[in-house]
């Protein structure tokens, strides 16, 4: 009987746990939003985070991309080889990237570039009490710290995925005709044969979506950090991973609704 | 005890602390505290360790909400006001924080005129005399350009102090100013409280367990303990109160029932 009693004590807990998880992480948003809108218009405070998220992003999220399409192109090439369907490689790596891929890995790339970063800055604010000095100057520091960092990731991860679009396209083309002997100007028209502006707009779509959740994640779980720096690290750690998971979730959904 | 103003009619409080009750994940923190605090005075919460007194003084600006009870602020209740109201009445507070709480990731002057330049319609050049007059009131200078990280703890609270003035608020909080400084720093942070409150039209609430500090700077006392105000009195009263509590808060020697 006891044991029992300890055994929903403890699934209880967890359950308990989950749905402030999810609580806060609606809290976050809806604030976020509610406060997008209103003034002051902190705009130096949205371009410094813009370039940190779009600008800043862009080396590690073009050599993902990049060798994402070198490596898609090598191995359906071989693949593709064992029926002579070669020349349908280059249709496979632009619609796999355009629909999934390049936003999927960006996505992760960021949240652990990003997300982990807002975990850990808002974090460190909250256990060194810069976030009540925030409240206690009359200024809502949802509107101050968080509003900028959502925006600048919704807003850049488009422009970053478009730019991985065009680099796993390019690095697919360079491993195919450079080192597979792939015609040229075959692949090139290959390509964009199947390829529909609805593929590239519906994943640039994605990409606004996981840049919202993984900014979200991040910030939500800096601010209610609790517990000195181990727990700044733990909020850091968690946003990333709970980040990812959401992303890849939401994923599938939003695959489903979207295409 | 309740002040008049010149026509001899009595002064309506500046915070009314009224039945506040709060507790966290289980552990009842504040017991109904209730607290008066008078335009223009100086009142410094003294209590041991986990007496709840950060908690009190976050109450008093909105920073935690009560589980019950009120806070009332110039007759407007803290709690039932809306959101855009109580940011306005937080306006009329200056808080310094235990280690300051400056943002570490602009300088001293950039701290200081963080509130200016988001609540006045100063020009900078105005926002720059003014940050020169907070930081000249905390006696320091030269150090506008520097990074938090770069200066001592005293340095860092005074900092904060001069942030907190800013605004020229009504009501200044500061919470532990002196805890984990020198008795000589300490000391000129009791000066700089002083000269505030002798310069400034505000209202000053400070939390401290160190009673040198708090006879030094305080026009009444009030005693927390396990939730509760057990004694408000000026500092000579206070002094002779028979609390044995109270005894042997001020003379540092444990009280039997605590030991147990």
């Amino acid at each position: 009987m006891k044991l029992m009693a300890r055994l929903f004590e403890f699934w209880g807990r967890r359950w308990l746990a989950v749905f402030e998880e999810v609580g806060r992480f609606f809290y976050v948003l809806h604030s976020t939003l509610l406060w997008t809108f209103r003034r002051p218009f902190d705009g130096k405070e949205w371009v410094r985070q813009m370039v940190r998220v779009g600008v800043e992003s862009v080396p590690v999220v073009g050599l993902t991309a990049l060798f994402t399409g070198m490596v898609l192109a090598l191995q359906t090439y071989r693949g593709f080889a064992r029926f002579h369907a070669e020349a349908f490689v280059a249709s496979v790596v632009s619609l796999s990237l355009t629909r999934e891929l390049a936003q999927v890995l960006a996505a992760l790339m960021i949240a652990g570039r990003i997300g982990s970063s807002y975990a850990a800055e808002l974090g460190t604010m909250r256990v060194t009490e810069q976030i009540d000095a925030l409240y206690a100057m009359a200024v809502e520091p949802i509107h101050y710290l968080v509003v900028p960092r959502v925006a600048a990731a919704t807003l850049m991860l488009p422009f970053l995925v478009a730019f991985a679009d065009g680099i796993g396209v390019l690095g697919g083309y360079s491993v195919a005709v450079g080192l597979l002997g792939a015609n040229p100007v075959v692949y090139w028209e290959k390509t964009f044969q199947f390829l529909d502006l609805n593929d590239v707009f519906s994943g640039l779509i994605k990409a606004g979506v996981f840049g919202l959740i993984l900014s979200v994640t991040g910030c939500s779980k800096g601010f209610f950090t609790t517990g000195g720096a181990e727990g700044v690290g733990r909020s850091t750690t968690a946003a990333v991973v709970m980040a990812s998971l959401i992303i890849l979730l939401s994923d599938f959904f939003l695959t489903k609704i979207l295409f | 005890m309740h002040p008049t103003d010149t026509n001899g009619l009595p002064t309506p409080p500046k915070i009314a602390v009224i039945d506040l009750w709060k507790s966290f994940g289980g552990k009842q923190v504040l017991k109904g505290v209730n607290l008066t605090i008078w335009p223009g005075e100086s009142l410094v919460i003294v209590g041991g360790s986990g007496a709840g007194k950060s908690v009190l003084l976050k109450h008093l600006i909105g920073l935690i909400h009560p589980d019950s009870g009120h806070i009332i602020v110039d007759g407007e209740d803290l709690a039932c006001a809306e959101p855009e109201r109580c940011l306005a009445i937080r306006r009329k507070f200056g808080m310094s924080f235990q280690e300051g709480a400056l943002f570490d990731s602009m300088t001293v002057f950039d701290n200081i005129a963080f509130p200016l330049r988001r609540h006045t319609p100063m020009s900078e050049a105005e926002i720059a005399q003014r940050v020169r007059e907070c930081l000249a009131l905390v006696h320091l200078s030269g150090v506008e350009h520097k990074m938090p990280a770069q200066l001592s703890g005293g340095m860092r609270r005074r900092v904060g102090f001069a942030r907190a003035i800013a605004l020229k608020p009504e009501i200044l909080l500061f919470d532990e100013p002196n805890t984990g400084l020198d008795p000589i720093t300490a000391a000129a942070i009791d000066r700089v409280i002083i000269e505030m409150r002798d310069k400034m039209p505000v209202t000053m609430v400070t939390i401290t367990h160190d009673m040198t500090s708090a006879f030094r700077i305080a026009d009444r006392l009030a005693m927390l303990r396990d939730g509760k105000i057990v004694a408000v009195a000026p500092p000579e009263e206070f002094r002779q109160l028979p609390d044995p509590y109270v005894q042997g808060f001020l003379a540092g020697q444990p009280v039997e029932e605590e030991v147990a």
